[in-house]
């Protein structure tokens, strides 16, 4: 029977399988960061366990890193715990690449470990995060897990998992100017909802699927966890062979070749079934701004902001209203009236050099609106802040009057200093707008890196293809 | 981990789709580096009127007190009864470990989400998936009913209200193997060594270049 390239995935890393479809899963690389690993680490210890294979381990602190100041160190003691507790059990239970805090590829571990060619097709991925669905755009199968399968993943070098049932998400024909790969995405979620992909792997493909760089695809597989699916793939292509190659550990010379070999098998072969399909069309896909407290709850810029009077569903009307409450927005007024306070471009969805770009392109030559009191760019990784500095990227921002900053994930969750105040309202190019993500009664807007810029330009959402000229 | 077998649990009502990770244990507490003493915090925002620290000490902080954590007719509760995909989003297990700390054992809804689902087994509590009919009945049942008990039975896969109406909820033969004996998946899975040291020799054979440094 034609395989998916989910079954193909799936099948090559079963180390058994239980009678009730139960399997232990081969996990080929472990992702790391301060937040989820500590107490998994302390219950290895405690059971007196060593890492099976501390090889697979790519471990950054990026949550709890501060974004500027960097001379004072991290100020907040308690985050300072957290990334010593980090330093402190990689030195013990040891890893093949460690960042610690200010080394120059520090960065978010969901751009490091693809940039330094520690992602590669055909593996299995594990991280204690939720968007480590990010890596399945290299034809990965990557898994969002808790602690305690941290801890398992450390001990046995497998996963026990049930294999999710399998979704076809297809985008055929090419996307308008403006429309990037974070539309495609949050577009997806705006139609198939935030639990729409639960239960599911969803694999993305389709032309304007295949005409995205890895930068593209990389956002939208970041998101299909905002869909709910348990990961996200996309096949391998010449795309994906070209980023990786001369990367610092993907494979070199007659490994390549073979590599090389087994990756170009890594595609959903004709006839495959699927167990749900999805098809969209790139042209109907406008830029996008979520106006609710959830990702579904988006729309084209063009839009107005619903009405729950129009809903007939009790449980959905009570959450347009509550979200439309906590937001303070108006029922029905248009997207492009939404003023806003701050802006922030970065996290593991948009902060790759390409996102840096989109949205230098946009602020450059302008300046920052009066009523934006911070616009914040931090770039996804070191190695992205060193090429945007080599590109002149971080002179037009500062010239435009955004802040650049040192990599992390910053304002994304607001776990260091980077937040937002309550009631401020922030376009942001992060992936959840749920209540207090960005800071305790803070507004988000998610939007592209260049719907970012152009908000900020604006100082409030304009339509991107109205401002380019 | 805790045995689950039987359980004759208070229930309290969360009125809301889609409650993310967040909401149930704000990103600030996330900063510590125990697995327990989450349960002051749990649903933090929606249940204090102040913002809340880690460590700090909850007993005097002003509470709100229209959610349902702070009325007295659901204190004790052990069974929270929620809405569609209840903990979406972040993958954080503090989730998990500040309902469990507060004295859950039982979560019913229509739908969870993936990652806090499987969580959720880790620290022995047990997510049961309902129709949304049948989730609706027991709100309002719970609604109009003070001291609204749940009978939840592990091993007939059943649980029964207060008026004798019962339905029955699906689990695998391991997570239910796991969580009637106490037992962690690490020590299970350690009983095939062997087997995954056998898989490994054969896929780095196979594939070396994922194992390379
Ligand atoms: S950038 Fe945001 S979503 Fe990504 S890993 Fe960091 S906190 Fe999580």
């Amino acid at each position: 029977m034609a395989k998916t390239l989910y079954d193909k995935l799936w099948d090559s890393h079963v180390v058994r399988q239980e009678e009730d479809g139960t399997c232990l899963l081969y996990i080929d690389r472990h992702l790391m960061h301060e937040v989820t690993s500590p107490q998994a680490f302390e219950g290895l210890r405690l059971a007196g366990r060593k890492a099976w294979r501390n090889t697979s381990i790519v471990a950054v602190p990026d949550h709890n890193t501060p974004t500027n100041h960097w001379d004072r160190d991290i100020e907040d003691p308690i985050s300072k715990t957290q990334v010593d507790t980090l330093d402190a059990n990689i030195k013990e239970f040891g890893s093949l690449i460690y960042f610690p805090f200010k080394h120059k590829n520090q960065g978010i571990i969901h751009v490091i470990a693809p940039e330094n060619g520690a992602t590669l097709p055909g593996m299995t991925v594990v991280c204690g995060d939720s968007h480590t669905a990010t890596h399945g755009a290299f034809g990965a199968l990557a898994h969002g897990i808790g602690t305690s399968e941290v801890e398992h993943v450390l001990a046995t070098q497998t996963l026990v998992q049930k294999k999710s049932k399998s979704m076809l998400v297809k985008v055929e024909g090419a996307l308008g100017a403006g429309v990037t790969a974070k539309d495609i995405a949050l577009a997806i979620i705006g139609k198939i909802g935030t639990a729409g992909g639960t239960g599911y792997c969803i694999e993305f493909a389709g032309s304007a699927i295949r005409g995205l760089s890895m930068e593209g695809r990389m956002t939208v597989c970041n998101l299909a966890i905002e869909a709910g699916a348990r990961a996200g793939i996309i096949g391998v292509d010449d795309t994906t062979i070209n980023y990786l190659e001369g990367r610092e550990h993907a494979p070199k010379g007659e490994q390549w070749n073979k590599a090389v070999e087994v990756w170009k098998t890594l595609h959903t072969e004709d006839g495959a079934k699927f167990d749900a399909v999805v098809e969209m069309n790139a042209a109907d896909i406008e830029p996008q701004v979520t106006w609710g407290t959830s990702p579904e709850q988006v729309l084209a810029v063009g839009g107005n902001v619903p009405n729950p009077a129009n809903e007939a569903d009790p449980v959905k009307r009570a959450g347009i209203e509550r979200a439309l409450q906590y937001m303070g927005l108006q029922a029905d007024m248009p997207i492009t009236d939404i003023q806003i306070d701050k802006v922030f471009i970065g996290s593991c969805t948009n902060s790759r050099i390409e996102d840096m770009r989109a949205a230098a392109a946009v602020a450059k030559g302008k300046k920052v609106a009066g009523n934006v009191k911070l616009a914040l760019v931090v770039p996804g990784s070191g190695i992205v802040k060193r090429q945007a500095e080599a590109e002149g990227l971080d002179k037009i921002f500062i010239e435009a009057g955004f802040e650049w900053r040192e990599p992390g994930c910053s304002m994304c969750l607001a776990m260091n200093a980077d937040r937002l105040s309550p009631g401020e309202r922030c376009a942001s190019t992060s992936n959840r707008n749920f209540e207090g993500r960005q800071g305790p009664g803070g507004r988000t807007h998610l939007v592209s890196p260049a719907m970012a810029a152009a908000a900020a330009i604006a100082g409030h959402f304009v339509d991107i293809r109205d401002s380019r000229n | 981990m805790k045995a689950f077998t039987r359980l004759n649990g208070l229930v309290c009502p969360i009125d809301r789709a889609n409650v993310d990770t967040d909401a149930i244990i704000p990103k600030q507490f996330l900063k510590s580096i125990k697995r327990s003493g989450f349960g002051p915090y749990l649903f933090d925002e929606w249940r204090y009127a102040d913002f809340g620290e880690p460590g700090m000490d909850c007993t005097n902080r002003p509470k709100r007190p229209e959610f349902a954590l702070n009325q007295a007719r659901y204190q004790g509760a052990q069974v929270l009864l929620a809405r569609d995909n209840f903990g979406c989003g972040s993958s954080r297990e503090h989730a998990p470990w500040a309902i469990e700390d507060y004295g859950f054992r039982v979560m019913i809804a229509p739908s969870f989400a993936d990652i806090f689902f499987s969580n959720s087994y880790k620290n022995a509590i047990l997510p049961i998936v309902a129709s949304a009919e049948i989730v609706d009945r027991l709100f309002k049942e719970c609604e109009a009913t003070e001291g609204y008990k749940l009978d939840v039975d592990l091993e007939s896969q059943t649980v029964t209200t207060p008026g004798g109406f019962s339905f029955k909820f699906e689990i695998t033969e391991h997570r239910k193997h796991c969580l009637l004996n106490g037992l962690d998946d690490i020590g299970l899975t350690l009983q095939h060594a062997g087997e995954i040291k056998a898989f490994e020799e054969k896929h780095k054979a196979a594939q070396p270049w994922l194992f390379g440094a």
